[in-house]
């Protein structure tokens, strides 16, 4: 078992728990993955899929999907108020913890992760189905969407980033300079301009996984990996559009316990067309 | 229309035949799972590079987060492509890889310029996240790249 598991953190379970809990009707296993392949290649018995686009997303805006659309997936994907979601998928938990923070949004917060996601589950020979589960839809609930504790818009964002408040920019390092953004010949990765906002620093998510078991790094080294952060002060975190930043706000809030930590979601894809706003490279 | 829902509103004739073939074929199913399984069983017969570990950066394909590597080899201006996939989970990567190692095979440098970036889409569907369509579409462009050169 993981460290940081046995070490109780509550948001978090081990893949040792998922096989004990497989039958478990309290128990609802939602996979969500980067890669739209794989939860049809073989995913966890009983596990159902959460599809970031089809399932969380507004078809038109660019926004998420609405509290009553979000009442219609929570009562046809089974899971009432009292049921407890385990998100887990691929690219070390990366958009099962995006899911985790939209769910949160809703309010809906008796969710954990898996640690290690649907890697360590298929290093460890665990059992895979191809079979797509039968759920038994559930009453529909009211759920209301209060997104302002954990996400933040561009206006905050400015005024944050003006005050000189922690930001921490979590995409890959030639993102983070602007270089990637130009390279010649390739698609440009959404945006007018290269670059962050003003006075973030570069810690790249992935850097709080094991890459070769998929699992979080233990509290310790997390601990320093922030060591320049403290989880008193208001944080905002961003990536290109807010999967990745959403995985460090799960690290942030849940794992080193940040009292006030947002994504901003609009992220680089939305900074980097602003009219106006500061840059740097 | 829905993810994997199937191709894009566009004339697919200008397509090389191999790469036409593959749209034609995913275009014909009209049940999502089914499509699914199409491709998976496409990215199962993915067969990787030969040439030896470590890969040099510069075949790395940019911007692909499930770590690909691209090669490519010319004889009389015919060019051949290979591909390794270092993601275990880059299903879509690997199914791209094999449609391109295939379909791009014996083409020259203008007829593999030609091949819309529009391909992802005819063969995964519109709706793949930012990250995923540029990804794929950084593959091609590195065929573009490397036949080019």
């Amino acid at each position: 078992m993981n460290a940081i598991v046995e070490k109780g953190v509550d948001k978090l379970v081990s893949t040792e728990w998922v096989a004990e809990h497989l039958n478990d009707p309290r128990v609802r296993l939602v996979e969500s993955n980067e890669d739209p392949l794989v939860y049809h290649s073989g995913h966890i018995p009983g596990a159902i899929e959460v599809d970031w686009i089809r399932d969380l997303n507004d078809a038109i805006c660019r926004d998420y999907i609405s509290a009553d659309q979000f009442a219609d997936l929570l009562s046809r994907a089974g899971i009432g108020p009292e049921t407890e979601v385990i998100f887990y998928g691929d690219k070390n938990n990366w958009w099962a913890a995006y899911a985790l923070w939209v769910f949160e949004m809703f309010g809906f917060t008796n969710s954990k992760i898996m640690d290690g996601g649907s890697l360590k589950w298929k290093n460890e020979g665990r059992q895979l189905t191809k079979e797509i589960p039968s759920v038994h839809a559930v009453e529909k609930q009211t759920w209301n969407r209060n997104e302002a504790p954990i996400r933040v818009m561009r206006d905050e964002v400015l005024a944050h980033c003006r005050a000189g408040k922690p930001i921490i920019d979590v995409r890959s390092p030639m993102e983070y300079t602007g270089e990637r953004t130009h390279m010649e010949g390739y698609p440009n990765e959404g945006a007018l301009r290269g670059g962050h906002i003003p006075g973030a620093k570069s810690i790249p998510w992935s850097r709080a996984v094991n890459p070769e078991t998929g699992s979080f790094l233990p509290l310790e080294s997390l601990r320093l990996l922030y060591a320049d952060y403290s989880p008193e002060n208001e944080t905002v975190v961003y990536c290109r559009i807010g999967e990745r930043s959403s995985h460090t706000w799960f690290v942030l809030k849940y794992l080193l316990g940040y009292k006030n930590v947002r994504n901003y979601d609009g992220s680089w894809t939305e900074w980097g067309n602003l009219v106006g706003v500061p840059i740097e490279k | 229309m829905g993810q994997f829902g199937g191709r894009a509103d566009r004339e697919v004739s200008s397509l090389p035949p191999k790469l036409a073939e593959v749209v034609d074929m995913l275009a014909m199913f009209t049940d999502r799972n089914e499509k699914i399984q199409a491709i998976i069983s496409i990215a199962e017969s993915f067969q990787g590079t030969r040439n030896p570990k470590p890969y040099d950066e510069s075949h790395r394909v940019p911007g692909c987060e499930s770590e690909v590597y691209a090669w490519a080899e010319s004889e009389e201006g015919r060019w051949h492509f290979e591909f390794a996939v270092e993601n275990p989970q880059g299903l879509s990567a690997m199914a791209f890889g094999a449609i391109l190692q295939d379909g791009l095979d014996g083409l020259t440098k203008n007829e593999i310029s030609e091949v819309p970036d529009e391909l992802i889409y005819d063969i995964f569907g519109r709706e793949l996240s930012m990250g995923k369509s540029m990804g794929l579409i950084n593959m091609l462009q590195m065929c573009k790249r490397l036949s080019s050169a």
